[in-house]
C-alpha cells in the first residue's frame, strides 16, 4: 500500500466555513472515479466497505464484486464513486483504514487501467426499427442471446460510455429494458493487483 | 502436550487465549450467552474478573485499563441486551484510538437470525463504531480469531475490537494455537517513516521563526519512549510546544517550553502561537474541530508538519505540506537524529517568537476571580493538585466543565496519568474508568474527577469499586447544573436554561454511604484543603461532594465559530456569538 505524494494546496472550502461541521468543497469540481479494492474475502466485507460509504457519506454510482482467487480467499470490489479530489482522497484513505482491505487502487489515474462493463439489452420492435436495431448491434459488436419474433436481447461489453451509447441509440427503435454488470477493472501489463 | 495440539471447549480457549495473551483482568457481566464462558472462569485463577454492574461500566473500566497501563482491555458481555449496552464503550475507544478487546456472547449459530431470545446482531451493530469485529462460528477458528483480536487491537493506530462467540461454539471443543504464530494475511500497519519525509520536515524545522509543536494522544498510544523522545525533541529544539485534551502529560506541564492545552478551552498562549506560526509540526494528533476552531483561519500562515500512524488522519481537515506516515516514537526518534546532523549548521534565533508567547502567557488566561465564601470550581482542582501532586497519582474525568477545568488546572509530568473521554465526549466515563485504573494500579490514587450530572450517569459502578476493594476518589465538582450546557445556553441561547438545572439530586453523602463508601461533603473554601487530605487519606472508596460556585463559567473559550486569536477571556452573555457560531456543536 502506498501514499501518494500530494501537493498541498489551499483549501477552497465554502466561502465563510466556520468550522468543520461547517465544510463543504461545493466550490471544488466533483469528478468521476473508479477504485477496485483488494479484500480478505470474509463474511461482511462488502458490509464494511459499503457502510463506509454510507457512514461517511461518499456516494457510490455502481459496485462489482467476486472472489479473484479462491485459494488466498480475496476478493476484488470495483467501486465507481464521485466527489471532489479531497473527498476521493479521503475515501482512497478510508478504505485503507479497513483491516481487511489489502490494497486500493485508482483505476481512473493510474497507467493501464481498464474498464469493462457488461449490459443485457432488451429491444422489442418490428419492421424497419428490428432491422436497424440488428444492424446498429452488429456496429457495437454486440450478441444477439434471446430472440422472440418481435424481440431481441443483445449483449454487449465495453466501457460505460459503450454502453449509454447504445442504450441511446436502441431508446426509439423499441428499447424495453437494460440490466448492466456495473464496472470491472484490470491494469495492463504483467503485474497482478493483489 | 505442546499448547499447539492441545484440545479443550470453545470456553476453555477464550481463557487461555487471555491468559497467553498476558490478560490479568477481565471487566463484565454474566449471562445466558456466556455461561459457559463464566463456568470456564470459574474454573481458573490467572485471569481476575470484575464483575460491573452495567456492560458499559466494564467497557469503560476496560478503556481506563488500557490507558493507564498502555496494555489491551478486555471487557466481557452476554449476548443482545449486553451487547448493545457496550457500544457505548465501543465507540468511545474508536474515536481515542484505545486498545480493547470485547468478547461477547451470541445465541447459538442455528438460532442466529431467528430473532431469539436476547439476540442482536452484534457484529453489524459494532461495525460502524469498532476497529475490526468477529462472529465465530467454529470452534476451531477461535484461538486464532483471539489471538488476531489483539494484534489488530494494539498495533496500528489502536482501537477496540469485537469477537462474538454463539453459546455453541463455547460448548464445542476444539484445538487450541498460541499466540505466537498469529499474524494478519493483510493488516500491516506502516511504523517507520520515510527517510526523505523526515528530511523535508526538518528543512523546515531549521528553518523556522515561530515553530510550534502541536502533539496528541498518538505520542502516548505510541507508549513511554515516545514521550522520552518527544521531550528529548523539545529540549534540544528550543521549540515551544501544546498539546490536545488526549496529549496532556506526554510532555511535563512543569517543563518551561510547555504552553498549556490548546483548543476550544486550551491556553490563550497556545492558541495565539498556533494562529502566529509559521511551521507547525503535528504529532500524534487530528486537527480536530475542538481544536482547529473556523478552519478558515486555522494557523493562515504556516507550514505544516503531520505525523500519524493512520493515513486517513492526514489531508483530512487541514491540508499539509509534509505528511509523515509513521508510528509516533519511530518517527520522533528519527527526527532527533536528523535534527542534531543537521543542528551543527544553523540554530534559528527564537528569541523574539518567544519574547511574544511571554507576552500572550503574560494575559494569565486562566485567572479567575478568587472567593473566601463559596469554592471556586477552579481553586478546588488547583487544591486537588497541590495536594496530590507529589502522590502516585491518576486522574480520570467525567464530560463537561469539570473535565475542561481538570485539564486546565490539573498538571500532568507524565503519560498515562489522565484518563478523559476526548473524542466521543462520554458522560459517565470517569466513574468505571477510575476503577478500571486502580484494578491495574492497586497502590496507587486514583481520582474522578466529576460532575454532578455526569457521575449519575454511571453511579452504579461505585457498588463494583467497593466488591473488589478497589479505593476509587469520586471528586464531584457540584453545581447543580449540567454545566457546560447551562455555559452554552448562557453564551448561545439568550439564557434560557431548558432542562440544564438538575433540579432533584440526590444527598450524595448518604448515596455514598448507601452503597458502603465514604461520603463527604465541603462547601467552605477554608475547609477545602483539610476535606481533601482526609478523603485522600481515608482507606476504601470515597465520594467527595464538593459544592461549588453555581454560575460559573469555563474560560477562556474559542467559540464554535471563532478563530484561535478570537478568544472570549472574561465574563459575558448575550449576543456575542453571531448567529453562524450558534448553529454548531
Amino acid at each position: 500500500m502506498t501514499t501518494r505524494t500530494r501537493r498541498p494546496k489551499k483549501q477552497t472550502v465554502k466561502e465563510d466555513p466556520a468550522s468543520a461541521y461547517d465544510m463543504s468543497h461545493v466550490d471544488e469540481a466533483i469528478e468521476q472515479r473508479t477504485l477496485a479494492c483488494i479484500v480478505d474475502n470474509e463474511p461482511g466485507v462488502l458490509a464494511r466497505v459499503v457502510g463506509l460509504f454510507s457512514a461517511r457519506g461518499y456516494n457510490i454510482e455502481s459496485l462489482t464484486v467476486a472472489e479473484i482467487d479462491k485459494n488466498a480467499h480475496q476478493s476484488r470490489i470495483t467501486i465507481v464513486t464521485s466527489g471532489t479530489d479531497h473527498i476521493l482522497e479521503q475515501i482512497e484513505q478510508q478504505l485503507l483504514r479497513l483491516v481487511p482491505v489489502a490494497k486500493v487502487i485508482d483505476v481512473t489515474n493510474s497507467t493501464g487501467g481498464i474498464e469493462r462493463e457488461l449490459a443485457v439489452v432488451k429491444v422489442a420492435g418490428k419492421g424497419e426499427k428490428r432491422v436497424e436495431a440488428l444492424r446498429l448491434s452488429q456496429i457495437f459488436r454486440a450478441n444477439v442471446i434471446d430472440t422472440t419474433n418481435e424481440s431481441f436481447i443483445f449483449e454487449i461489453t465495453g466501457g460505460s460510455n459503450k454502453i449509454d451509447q447504445f442504450a441511446e441509440l436502441m431508446r426509439p427503435l423499441g428499447l424495453v429494458e437494460i440490466s448492466r454488470t456495473g464496472v470491472l477493472s484490470i491494469q495492463r501489463g504483467k503485474e497482478r493487483a493483489g | 502436550m505442546t499448547a499447539k495440539s492441545q484440545t479443550m471447549t470453545g470456553a476453555q480457549i477464550v481463557l487461555r487465549a487471555l491468559s497467553d495473551q498476558g490478560v490479568d483482568t477481565v471487566f463484565g457481566y454474566p449471562g445466558g450467552a456466556v455461561l459457559p464462558i463464566y463456568d470456564a472462569i470459574y474454573a481458573q485463577q490467572e485471569v481476575r474478573h470484575v464483575l460491573v454492574r452495567h456492560e458499559q461500566g466494564a467497557g469503560h473500566m476496560a478503556e481506563g485499563y488500557a490507558r493507564s497501563t498502555g496494555k489491551c482491555g478486555v471487557a466481557l458481555a452476554t449476548s443482545g441486551p449486553g451487547a448493545t449496552n457496550m457500544v457505548t464503550p465501543i465507540a468511545d475507544a474508536l474515536l481515542d484510538s484505545i486498545p480493547m478487546v470485547v468478547i461477547t456472547g451470541q445465541v447459538p449459530t442455528h438460532l442466529i437470525g431467528s430473532d431469539a431470545f436476547q439476540e442482536a446482531d452484534t457484529v453489524g451493530i459494532t461495525r460502524s463504531c469498532s476497529k475490526h469485529n468477529y462472529l465465530v462460528k467454529d470452534v476451531n477458528d477461535l484461538a486464532r480469531t483471539i489471538h488476531e483480536a489483539f494484534y489488530v487491537a494494539t498495533s496500528g493506530r489502536p482501537g477496540p475490537v469485537v469477537v462474538d462467540i454463539p453459546k455453541d461454539v463455547q460448548f464445542a471443543t476444539g484445538k487450541y494455537v498460541g499466540p505466537e504464530t498469529i499474524e494478519h494475511r493483510t493488516y500491516r500497519p506502516r511504523i517507520e517513516p520515510r527517510e526523505g519525509r523526515i528530511a523535508e520536515a526538518i528543512e523546515l524545522l531549521a528553518k523556522a521563526e515561530r515553530p510550534i509543536v502541536y502533539t496528541g494522544g498518538g505520542v502516548i498510544n505510541s507508549g513511554p519512549d515516545a514521550s522520552k523522545a518527544l521531550r528529548a525533541f523539545i529540549e534540544r529544539t528550543g521549540f515551544p510546544i501544546t498539546s490536545t485534551l488526549m496529549g496532556l502529560g506526554a510532555y511535563p506541564a512543569s517543563g518551561e517550553q510547555w504552553l498549556g492545552m490548546l483548543g476550544m478551552h486550551g491556553s490563550f498562549e497556545a492558541n495565539h502561537a498556533m494562529h502566529d506560526c509559521d511551521v507547525m509540526l503535528c504529532i500524534g494528533a487530528r486537527f480536530d474541530d475542538r481544536v482547529t476552531g473556523r478552519l478558515d483561519a486555522f494557523s493562515p500562515n504556516s507550514k505544516k508538519i503531520h505525523i500519524d500512524i493512520d493515513p486517513s488522519s492526514i489531508n483530512k481537515n487541514v491540508m499539509v505540506e509534509v505528511p509523515i506516515v509513521a508510528d509516533c516514537g519511530a518517527a520522533l526518534n528519527a527526527l532527533n537524529e536528523a535534527w542534531d546532523k543537521r543542528a551543527a549548521k544553523r540554530k534559528p534565533n527564537l528569541k523574539p517568537w518567544w519574547d511574544q508567547i511571554e507576552q500572550w502567557r503574560n494575559r494569565k488566561c486562566f485567572a479567575y476571580p478568587s472567593s473566601d465564601k463559596v469554592i471556586k470550581p477552579q481553586y478546588a482542582i488547583e487544591r486537588l493538585y497541590e495536594l496530590t501532586k507529589d502522590k502516585d497519582c491518576y486522574i480520570t474525568t467525567e464530560v463537561g466543565q469539570h473535565q475542561m477545568w481538570a485539564a486546565q488546572f490539573y498538571h500532568f509530568e507524565e503519560p498515562n496519568r489522565w484518563m478523559t473521554s476526548g473524542g466521543l465526549g462520554t458522560m459517565g466515563y470517569g466513574l468505571p474508568a477510575a476503577v478500571g485504573v486502580q484494578a491495574a494500579h492497586p497502590n496507587s490514587l486514583v481520582i474522578d474527577i466529576a460532575g454532578d450530572a455526569s457521575v449519575q450517569m454511571t453511579m452504579q459502578e461505585m457498588s463494583t469499586a467497593i466488591q473488589h476493594e478497589l479505593p476509587v476518589k469520586i471528586f464531584i465538582l457540584n453545581n447543580e447544573w449540567m454545566g457546560m450546557v447551562r455555559q452554552w445556553q448562557q453564551l448561545l441561547h439568550g439564557e434560557r436554561y431548558s432542562h440544564s438545572y438538575s433540579d432533584t439530586l440526590p444527598d450524595f453523602v448518604k448515596m455514598a454511604e448507601a452503597y458502603g463508601c465514604t461520603g463527604f461533603m465541603c462547601d467552605d473554601p477554608n475547609n477545602l484543603d483539610e476535606m481533601i487530605i482526609k478523603m485522600i487519606e481515608t482507606p476504601g472508596p470515597v465520594l467527595f461532594d464538593c459544592r461549588v460556585e453555581k454560575a460559573e463559567n469555563c474560560f477562556p473559550m474559542i467559540p464554535s465559530g471563532a478563530a484561535h486569536n478570537d478568544m472570549i477571556l472574561g465574563e459575558i452573555t448575550g449576543d456575542e456569538i453571531d448567529e453562524k457560531g450558534k448553529v454548531l456543536v
